[in-house]
Order: C-alpha cells, then structure tokens, then sequence
C-alpha cells in the first residue's frame, strides 16, 4: 500500500505529470499511427464485405470505437470526480476538464456515423430509442459539463461543480450500454462484448480492435497535450512554471 | 483515510446510489414508453393502443411478402414466434429488408385487424460476416435469423 500512496502522491504533482507526460508524447504517436494505419487500412480495404449490408457496413470501424470511447471517457472522467472531491486533488481537475471536449467529439462522432449508417440500412437517419437517445444525452452531459465549468470565474469552484455533474451524470453509462437489452430498440445488441463467442467474423473483428486500441491512445495522446497547456496555464506563477520559462529562454 | 476524505467518500457513494435509485425508478416508472415497438403477442392480446399510431416490431414471415403489380404496395406478415400480424405498406423498402429480416414498423390498425404502416424500418442484427461464411452457415442450417433470441 505504501508504493501505492507514494505513486499516488507523485502522479498528483504537477510538475512530475508535465515531465513525464512530456516524455510520453512521442512514443504515443508513434504506437498511435502503428495501431490507426494498419487497422484503416485493413477495415477499409482487406476485411470482407458483410453478407447483408455489404460494403457500408465499415463505417463500423469508425463508429464503433467512437461510441466505446465515448462511453470510456466519460468513466474516467467519473473517477477523475470521485478522486478531486474525496483527495482534493488537483490534477484530477485538470484531467477531468480536458477530456470532456474529447469525450464530447468522440460522441458527436459516433452519433453522425451511426446516423449515416442508419440511413441506408434502417432506413432513416434517426430514431428515438433508447440506445440513441441514452447517447444523446451523453453528448448534452458532455457540453454541460463544459459550460458549467466556463460559467465560473474562479477555477475551484467551477471543478467542484463540475465534479459533481460528472458523477450525478454517470449513472447514463449503464443505460446506454444496457439499453439494448432491458428494452427494445432500433439498435441491434453488441457484437463484440458478449459473454459467448463475439457474433463478428475474426477477419472483421481484428481491425476493429486495432482501431478501438489506437482510438483509445488518441484520447491518450490528445489528453496529455491538453493536460500540459492547462497545468501551465494554471500555475503560471509558480516556481516550476518560471523556471521553465528560464529554460526555454536559454535556447 | 483522514476523517474528512471518509466522510467526502461516503457522500460521493451516497450521491451516486442517489442518482442511480432516482433513474432506475424512473425507468420502472416508464417501463412501457421506453420500448421503441409492440410486438405482435401484445397487438392480439389487445394491449396496443387502438386510436392511434404506434410502432411494431417483428420478423418478416418467409414466403408471406406479396408486392401488388404496378404499384409499390407491399403485403407481408409480421411475427414474434407467438402471434402474427398482417402489415400492408405502400412506399420504398429499406435495403435490409427481406424474409426473415426483423423489422420495425410504424402505423395503426385497421378494422380488419391487419395493419397500415406509414414507415417501415429494417432492424440489424448483431452479426457480421462474409458472404462466403453465410452461405456455409445456410447450408449447415445454423443461419441465425434476425435478433430472435
């Protein structure tokens, strides 16, 4: 437990997190443009055509990992609340803020594709079932989130507030993934994350989970970037900040 | 764990339980709206409204579509497994939609008791595969159909 609460302690200096996260960078586009172009390209170009829908159902490759991450973001983002309101701790903020406009684009992403695809294959582009209306409101918890924040002028009491948005909000995460099974919908049931085997063929199931890993380090990469601009934005006038500054001015 | 992180934990637990008792009664509450479609079992059991449009949902029965000659009506027999409902439908088709296919539809009942649609939707199943895999599936006679469950 001690390793844990030594780690704990480090991870919520923000001077360590920039170091580190600055460190990271590289390496998380690098492992992101190794899982994105093989997994686009094998999605768009190798898998098979389904049986039924043919050639549009690759827009899955898209909306699929959109909808995962839009569900992702914002369980940690929850836990981000969680950890700010009992520790008080404050990178657990800063993470939370900078993920809701990701969150938020992954949403509006997976709900577009999804309403391209339903258009052709359902026969209309949107319906009002449960599945589609439970991720609507994810999409309005997402940009609530950021207007409260901004509603503020003093940042802690805008992160406490939002905080606690964030956590009335993630009682949504299980309807939207349930939805489909407690009530009946438009929306077919999951594929991929059933108990028995995954009702996908292995040679369309591979891309998809290329494509779910490198959407999963976009958020990531995106993350740390945002991260580091908002930790030096905020303590712009401490010491490390200055010092950097000093650095920078050297060069 | 200091006293006041304690105490901040238990009103994080309390908040969520709160929130998350406060949606399932309201989804209890709303159970019936929160269906997109009837289903045929519940159309001859008589509990779909009656005066107005509702939604419902089924398989398309093999062999039972009838197109009418000259015209884009179509005639075809929607079922649960339990019960089955006849929907007449006047309009373009989606791709999807084919015998055996699970479908949703949009309109209200006749005197007759068969129904007019006004919109007619294909519901996707969860399965993805080749054609060549289908085909072989067919064969075996393991196709699953539609999103019978």
């Amino acid at each position: 437990m001690n390793w844990f609460m030594r780690w704990f302690h480090r991870f919520g200096s923000p001077v360590w997190f920039y170091r580190i996260a600055g460190k990271w960078l590289p390496w998380l586009s690098g492992l992101f443009l190794l899982l994105f172009i093989p997994g686009l390209y094998w999605g768009l170009f190798v898998a098979p055509t389904d049986y039924q829908q043919g050639e549009s159902f690759r827009i899955m490759y898209v909306h699929v990992p959109a909808a995962w991450m839009s569900m992702f973001i914002y369980v940690a983002m929850a836990v981000c609340a969680a950890i700010a309101l009992i520790w008080r701790m404050k990178l657990a903020d800063v993470v939370l803020i900078c993920s809701a406009p990701v969150g938020a684009s992954f949403t509006f992403l997976a709900l577009i594709t999804g309403s391209l695809w339903g258009k052709p294959m359902w026969g209309t582009y949107w319906v009002w079932d449960a599945r589609l209306t439970s991720e609507l409101i994810l999409l309005f918890l997402y940009l609530g989130i950021m207007a409260l924040y901004n509603a503020f002028e003093e940042k802690r009491t805008a992160s406490r507030a939002v905080a606690i948005l964030t956590l009335v909000g993630v009682v949504n995460i299980p309807i939207i993934h349930y939805s489909v099974v407690w009530w009946n919908t438009l929306h077919q049931g999951a594929s991929v994350s059933k108990m028995d085997a995954p009702s996908i063929h292995v040679d369309m199931l591979i891309p998809l989970i290329l494509l779910g890993l490198a959407f999963q380090v976009f958020y990531v990469l995106v993350l740390f970037l945002r991260v580091r601009a908002e930790l030096l934005d905020r303590e712009l006038n401490t010491g490390w900040v200055r010092q950097l500054a000093l650095e920078h001015d050297d060069d | 764990m200091t006293p006041a992180r304690k105490r901040r934990l238990t009103m994080v637990v309390l908040l969520v339980a709160g929130v998350g008792l406060a949606a399932a009664l309201m989804a209890k509450a709303f159970q019936e709206n929160m269906n997109l479609y009837y289903e045929p079992h519940q159309v001859t059991a008589g509990e779909a409204p009656v005066d107005h449009d509702f939604r419902l949902g089924g398989m398309v029965v093999d062999g039972s579509v009838r197109r009418e000659e000259g015209s884009l009506t179509v005639q075809f027999d929607l079922t649960d497994y339990t019960d089955t409902v006849t929907v007449n439908y006047t309009g373009i088709l989606p791709d999807l939609f084919r015998e055996g296919q699970g479908i949703i539809t949009r309109g209200r009942l006749n005197q007759s008791g068969s129904f007019i649609a006004d919109e007619v939707l294909a519901k996707h199943d969860e399965n993805y595969m080749p054609p060549e895999v289908a085909e072989s599936l067919k064969k075996a006679g393991k196709l699953p159909d539609g999103e019978a469950q």
